[in-house]
């Protein structure tokens, strides 16, 4: 289905979040998501099956002021 | 003296921003020459390629530091309530400095998404540092929603201009007494900090006076000390100024005294 990731059109066959990470290789990284606005903690990552046109936020620690 | 925040006691007044160094080693060198025990960070999207948000936070970790993540960027009350539990699973503290960005050239603080976004945050648990301005309506209103400090700007964000309004501020110290208060934004030279610290501030956060001076270290160091300089100077109290000259020397027994010299 097509979904956005970070701003990116992005075609996944990936069914829940937890796919969908484990998909772009951050399994292990230290991340954090929201779908369609919402945070979804990393507890339920597996729990939230995607729809086509979700869009997905995968955010991680940064510089900041 | 220490300062009491959501009662923890932190030691040094002065928070460091991570942003805009030049390299991570001059990062690390310039929060170990503050001698900060707090730093703000962020969090971005990240890249499955390039990883960058990984190396970070390995590098923030080394430091020992505690961090207070932002919300950065965040124009309306839903994407800094996003960003804000995002950022509590991320880094794993309930602390937040909260900021809900009225407009992209003055990046001043929107008061009523603010004071909405605290209330919302407050209840989830959330222990936010309001980036606010000197407004005294606005920080009744964030005490009401549950912040311990207010954190109002000395001038905006990155521009180095100082205490754009010392009155203000004045007026706010007086009016929160109780109430730690951290001037957050616009300071550009170690004299800037040390005004703000004299007027009674409790502590100072800044970013870019640091991050972009040719020795980020050496600047660290000169803010630390002139932080240090003015709380020790308001603990002090600081004399009242007046409009005409008073002699300090004392004028009993001058040399050559005539009483028309004394008038």
């Amino acid at each position: 289905m097509q979904i956005v990731v970070n701003g990116e059109p992005t075609r996944t066959g990936a069914q829940t979040l937890g796919e969908l990470c484990a998909a772009l290789g951050f399994s292990d990284a230290k991340v954090a998501t929201a779908v369609n606005g919402n945070f979804v903690a990393k507890r339920n990552r597996d729990d939230i099956r995607l729809a086509e046109n979700d869009s997905i936020e995968i955010v991680t620690p940064r510089q900041g002021g | 003296m220490t300062l009491k925040l959501y009662g923890e006691q932190v030691s040094t007044h002065l928070f460091l921003g991570t942003a805009s160094y030049p390299s991570p080693q001059l990062l690390r060198d310039a929060v170990e020459a503050s001698g900060a025990e707090i730093v703000t960070v962020s969090l971005r999207r990240e890249s499955a390629k390039q990883r960058a948000g990984q190396r970070f936070w390995e590098l923030i970790k080394e430091l020992g530091v505690r961090v207070l993540p932002n919300t950065a960027g965040c124009y309306s009350v839903k994407e800094a309530v996003t960003t804000a539990q995002m950022a509590r699973e991320l880094f794993d503290t309930d602390w937040l400095k909260l900021e809900v960005i009225a407009n992209p050239d003055t990046l001043q603080p929107d008061l009523f998404g603010l004071v909405e976004a605290a209330r919302i945050l407050v209840k989830d648990g959330f222990k936010v540092f309001p980036y606010t301005t000197e407004d005294l309506g606005a920080g009744e209103r964030l005490i009401e929603a549950g912040c311990e400090l207010l954190m109002p700007w000395g001038a905006p964000i990155g521009s180095g201009q100082g205490l754009a309004n010392p009155n203000a501020l004045k007026s706010m110290r007086a009016y929160f007494p109780g109430i730690p208060l951290v001037i957050d934004a616009g300071i550009g030279a170690p004299s800037h900090a040390a005004q703000a610290m004299e007027l009674g501030y409790d502590a100072i956060l800044l970013n870019t006076a640091v991050a972009k001076a040719e020795n980020p270290a050496q600047m660290a160091l000169a803010f630390a000390k002139a932080i240090e300089a003015g709380q020790l100077a308001f603990q002090a109290g600081l004399i009242e100024p007046r409009d005409m000259a008073t002699p300090s020397t004392p004028v009993a027994g001058t040399p050559f005294f005539k009483l028309d010299n004394a008038s």
